[in-house]
């Protein structure tokens, strides 16, 4: 039996290895000298994990009496994780070195949080759920603070910490609640209590308390207020972790409780879903107009995109967990991409982060001006690009399910939310005359930036597939 | 053959309009109209033969949409035959007579090339034209009915540096679309009813049409009934009649050879067209027939009034046409569609003539076109005045009483007039039509008398410099000139001679002949025994509509319960005459007025005041119009402009924009304080809303 279970969290056993492994040679070996080194392993090491799972996975498989489960769905959501997780340590690292902040312990923490994430995505229990997520935000308080001799980055990683200590005790006392309501921890048993739309109302308490402290994870309105600083704290190779991989694995994991344990109450916690993706969605739009710092920008942009993606969830269908697993796929290429131009952003060798240093890039670098373009316009959810695919598929799925007025309001914000990237494209060609900004010439960048905008425009043609993925993969969730 | 016909016009447009710079102006003229002439050849030998193919000729596969499959093929029979010879001719004819009118247009500078634009826009006009004469669908027929309005567009507004006339094209085009959009309703429901377009296929399920009800608007309708009147309000925007007319008169701002062509003598009477070739479905829409019947005597007379004070030459023919065009409906209202087409027919030839003289008389006059400018032309310009003395012979009806000897006029109105005496039981319409006769006589007659007769008015310069036209203008007037005398005599048998001869002519079936033959020897002559032949035939009609035989062959159909042609031979003595007396008045009235004691038009108008001024201003149609849609249109438009889209739309949109979003900006940006306990406060804030919300609305109450 034990082997069994072992067997089934092989992927996450290794990597934990690999993480431990990568901590040996950094202490023993050349220190940060070999950080990079391990940057790339662990990198090998995830994508070899992706490959792995995505390929030899099969069917439903329960550990560790139902705390655990390997199914289509967690390997949908470990596989996107894992790529995007080895994606952005390739692409920081040089980054971190030129700004020494290249230490050891980034790769060997972001392994640790990647585990994290891959038992949450996995979870059949609030223990199991807990575990994850506290192994995630641990890793992640510290990355955020990377930069020691930095006021802005430790004091991003300090609000991260407390304010995350406060989602944390949220989420605790709502899983206390359920507990106590429905007298197990395992999600079926929570199914079962919960029974078909008669939910005590202690019991719904607790899944709001749930709800907050995952809305937390997935930065949604109110819960959202850290995001801002932190993005613009930490240093940009982080950010862009931040944007992408752990996103995924909050949202997978909201849709595995609100399924997997209250599938039975949809509609109860369906119009919450709906409120906070509402707020999220409009307070993003709005709020990013204002930011003229680029990675504050992408903040409030990722706000307003964990907005539609929870409008996926809002419907409580099983197409509107399809809808959102694609709608994550696709948000994160898109901010891989964008990120890897983020980090090519310089100027006399120091990073800059001001939109307003874009003037006129397009004069400088046309080719990499109008991969932006593109990635800005599937931000933006312009036709014919990848991002109003996904789009469209959250903004059937609500419609769908009867949520004409959130689908509606979509649309209107991302009307609204469309300015602040239309601005950037504007600044790159019509802008004022200017200093402007200098281009890091790393070609790992160019891959990304250039890779994640063909994918955008080429993604058209049958988005690579995930569609069916993501239907297999909400199938075996929802049934 | 037919081919050949049809797509010469189309290849001499093509080559004229976008060739010209390379074979020049004159040689597209030549090319036009001798290709013109080859079509006119033609057609005069299909239509002297006699023989038409069988089927359509199909020229390829159109439209394929799910069940509607649309060919484009030419249907040839005798109705397309007699608007082959009548399009083809007289746009021969046209084209020779631009090359003389046309030389040195007024309108253009030396430098100006417009020639070759005429000669393309006249010679795709005979296209379209001859496209929808020769259609064997209704949808092929709507895209020949748009292009010759597309045709008429481009050639009202061929003078475009006028304002005058590019207002006129505009209300040609915008008040034909009024028409067009009743043409294509009917073309929609018979779709809908038949699940074809396909002339054939519709005229066989005409009889089953006059048993459906069909639900349109706020009512049910009977479905033949209904199709009618929709096609009949498509044929009332192009033959401009009563409520739709008030383009054709403005239309006169085109060139005067576009004037007699498509204002006179083809695109005016596609509506007229129309109405015959549906004669299979009309004929089971009495109703419909009744109406149109009504509208067309009622044309008749309102346009011939307004004919009578009109001192613009081409405006008089204008109305002139107007109301013989309302001669032309009442015929087909009545049942009688081998009569409409036959006084389609000869006005074809004395209207063009009429205008193309008007024309040499203006182009002689140097562009002047008030008759109360000309007087004494007579001998200035013989050829013309000789021509203009057939015409108006002709128009008015010059001949022989009970015989079947006079001018074309003569015979096709009488025709008409007897129709409408017969179709309507000496009613309404007949008393329109013979009182519009007399009035047709006195404005032909003050037109020439005014333009030919008298002193010389105006100016002294250009009457001195009067001259006759070039031959290539002349020549059109001669050929037209014969038509006028001898069409009517000719044909007279053919469309309205006894049933034998109007059936074997027109291609239909024996058996109708036959029956109508039985008929023929039953009834005695006369008015009564007419009437008697009704009372039996209409027992006969009381059998169940079910039965009624519908269209088998044949280019046009009359129903078997339809007497009226025999009842119009059999017509009283007095009706025959009727048409003539009237005409006789119209002329002495028009001789006492303008040559004997010439201050009588002015005393008359001064003393009937509010009518004279009522019939000038066209009964006011302009005005009220302009008052109804115009202005209303326009008001509400300006509403929309400045209320709807200035105020509500971009107010709303402005506001958002640069108001609130802005503003919530801010805001969120001063939400975003740094302050950890802000942030913590938020999200406790936000827990309480949701566990209060949650605890009110979810769980078991």
């Amino acid at each position: 039996m034990t082997s069994t279970d072992l067997n089934i969290i092989l992927p996450e056993i290794l990597l934990a290895l690999g993480a431990m492994a990568g901590l040996m040679a950094g202490v023993y070996g050349g220190k940060d000298r070999s950080a990079g080194l391990i940057c790339w392993g662990i990198a090998g090491l995830m994508a070899a994990l992706a490959a792995f799972i995505g390929l030899t996975g099969f069917g439903d498989n329960v550990a560790f009496g139902g705390m655990f489960h390997d199914d289509g769905f967690a390997r949908f959501a470990k596989v996107a994780i894992l790529l995007s997780a080895a994606g952005v340590l390739v692409m920081g690292q040089d980054y971190m070195a030129r700004r020494g902040l290249l230490r050891f312990e980034y790769p060997v923490l972001v392994a640790l949080s990647v585990v994290g994430m891959m038992v949450m995505v996995s979870a059949g229990d609030l223990m199991a759920l807990y575990m994850g997520l506290e192994l995630q935000s641990l890793a992640l308080y510290v990355v955020s603070a990377l930069r020691r001799d930095s006021v802005k980055s430790t004091e991003a990683g300090l609000k991260y910490f407390v304010l995350g200590a406060l989602s944390s005790g949220l989420l605790l006392y709502g899983a206390s609640l359920v507990y106590g309501f429905a007298g197990t921890t395992v999600f079926s048993g929570i199914l079962a209590a919960a029974g078909d739309g008669q939910a005590p109302i202690g019991l719904l308490i607790g899944l709001v308390f749930v709800i907050a402290g995952m809305a937390f994870k997935v930065s949604a309105v109110p819960f959202h207020m850290w995001t801002p600083d932190v993005y613009e704290g930490s240093p940009t190779p982080v950010t862009a972790f931040f944007a992408t991989a752990p996103k995924i694995a909050a949202m997978a994991l909201f849709a595995r409780v609100m399924h997997g344990a209250f599938g039975g109450v949809t509609s109860d916690w369906s119009q919450v879903i709906a409120l906070i993706s509402l707020l999220s969605m409009f307070l993003g739009a709005i709020a990013a107009i204002g930011q003229m710092n680029i990675k504050r920008l992408m903040a409030y942009s990722s706000i307003a995109h964990m907005g539609y993606a929870l409008m996926g969830l809002a419907a409580g269908t099983q197409f509107g967990v399809q809808a959102m697993l694609i709608y994550m796929a696709i948000y994160v290429a898109m901010n891989v991409g964008t990120f890897a131009f983020i980090l090519s952003m310089e100027q006399d060798g120091t990073p800059v982060s001001d939109i307003r240093s874009l003037n006129l890039y397009a004069k400088a670098e046309p080719g990499r001006a109008l991969a932006l373009l593109v990635l800005l316009f599937s931000l933006a959810g312009v036709p014919p690009f990848l991002g109003f695919f996904g789009k469209l598929y959250v903004l059937r799925a609500a419609y769908e399910a009867g949520l004409v007025w959130l689908a509606v309001a979509g649309v209107i914000a991302s009307v609204i939310g469309a300015y602040y990237y239309l601005r950037l494209v504007y600044l790159m060609w019509f802008g004022a005359e200017g200093s402007s900004v200098d281009t890091n010439r790393a070609p790992v960048l160019w891959v990304f930036l250039m890779g994640s905008a063909a994918v955008m425009v080429f993604g058209v043609i049958n988005l690579f597939g995930i569609e069916g993925a993501a239907a297999a993969a909400a199938a075996t969730l929802v049934p | 053959m037919a081919t050949i016909i049809l797509f010469a016009p189309l290849l001499g447009a093509l080559i004229a309009g976008f060739g010209w710079r390379i074979i020049g102006e004159a040689a597209a003229q030549w090319l036009t109209t001798g290709l013109l002439f080859l079509a006119a050849l033609l057609s005069w030998i299909i239509f002297l033969g006699g023989d038409f193919p069988e089927g359509p000729i199909t020229l390829m596969r159109w439209i394929e949409s799910g069940s509607l499959s649309i060919d484009w093929a030419i249907r040839l029979d005798r109705l397309t035959a007699i608007m082959l010879v009548v399009v083809t001719t007289v746009s021969a004819l046209v084209h020779l007579y631009s090359m003389g009118y046309m030389a040195h247009d007024h309108n253009w500078g030396h430098h100006d090339h417009y020639k070759a634009r005429f000669f393309a826009y006249l010679s795709f006009f005979t296209f379209t034209m001859l496209m929808l004469v020769t259609a064997d669908n209704l949808v092929q027929m709507f895209f020949g009915w748009e292009g010759v309005g597309v045709a008429s567009y481009l050639l009202i507004g061929f003078y475009y540096r006028k304002n005058s006339a590019n207002a006129a094209a505009m209300k040609a085009f915008i008040v034909n679309r009024v028409g067009d959009f009743g043409f294509a309703l009917g073309i929609f429901a018979l779709f809908y009813l038949t699940d074809s377009v396909n002339f054939d296929v519709i005229f066989a399920a005409a009889p089953e049409l006059a048993q459906t009800q069909i639900t349109f608007l706020w009512g049910e309708w009977n479905a033949a009934n209904l199709i009618a009147v929709l096609l009949f309000i498509g044929a009332m925007g192009k033959s401009a009649q009563l409520f739709l007319h008030t383009w054709l008169p403005d239309a006169m701002e085109g060139p005067t050879p576009v004037s007699a062509l498509i204002h006179a003598a083809t695109m005016v009477t596609a509506g007229v067209f129309l109405i015959c070739r549906m004669s299979p479905l009309m004929e089971f829409a009495p109703e419909a027939l009744a109406f149109v019947t009504f509208l067309g005597a009622a044309t008749a007379f309102v346009a011939a009034t307004i004919g009578l004070v009109q001192n613009d030459i081409k405006r008089v023919i204008a109305y002139s046409t107007m109301s013989q065009l309302g001669y032309m409906f009442v015929a087909a209202g009545v049942g009688v569609y081998s009569v409409a087409m036959f006084h389609l027919f000869t006005h074809a030839f004395f209207k063009a003539m009429l205008f193309l003289g008007a024309g040499s008389v203006i182009h002689a006059m140097h562009h002047e076109q008030d008759m109360r400018n000309y007087g004494g032309l007579r001998k200035k310009l013989p050829m013309t005045f000789a021509a203009m003395l057939i015409g108006t012979l002709a128009i008015t009806g010059v001949g022989i009483p009970l015989t079947h000897i006079g001018f074309a006029g003569f015979l096709s109105k009488d025709a008409v007039i007897e129709s409408a005496w017969a179709g309507t039981a000496g009613g309404f319409a007949f008393w329109m039509l013979v009182v519009a006769a007399a009035f047709t006589a006195f404005y032909s007659w003050r037109l020439m008398f005014l333009t030919f007769w008298g002193a010389p008015r105006g100016d002294h310069h250009t009457h001195d410099h009067a001259h006759e036209s070039p031959l290539v203008m002349l020549a059109p007037l001669g050929v037209l000139a014969l038509g006028s005398i001898a069409a009517g005599m000719i044909w007279f048998g053919s469309f309205f001679g006894d049933h034998d001869q109007v059936n074997s002519y027109f291609g239909l079936p024996v058996a109708h002949a036959e029956a109508a033959e039985t008929h023929g020897t039953a009834a005695t002559h006369g008015a009564e025994a007419a009437k008697g032949a009704d009372a039996t035939h209409g027992a006969e009609a009381a059998k169940p509509e079910g039965a009624a035989p519908g269209w088998t062959t044949g280019a046009i159909y009359m129903h078997p319960d339809n007497h009226v042609m025999d009842d119009a031979h059999h017509a009283p003595t007095w009706v025959k005459l009727s048409p003539f007396v009237a005409m006789a008045l119209g002329f002495l009235t028009a001789y006492w007025f303008y040559i004997l004691n010439p201050a009588m038009p002015a005393w008359l108008a001064s003393v009937q005041r509010p009518l004279y001024l009522f019939l000038l201003n066209k009964w006011y149609f302009d005005e009220i119009y302009d008052l109804l849609f115009v202005q209303s249109a326009k008001a509400i438009g300006r509403f929309l402009w400045s209320k709807g889209d200035g105020a509500v739309i971009d107010g709303s949109i402005n506001g958002v924009a640069l108001g609130l979003v802005p503003m919530l900006t801010r805001a969120a940006g001063r939400a975003q304080s740094g302050y950890i306990f802000t942030y913590a406060a938020a999200m406790v804030a936000g827990i309480v809303i949701l566990v209060t919300w949650m605890s009110m609305t979810g769980g078991v109450q």
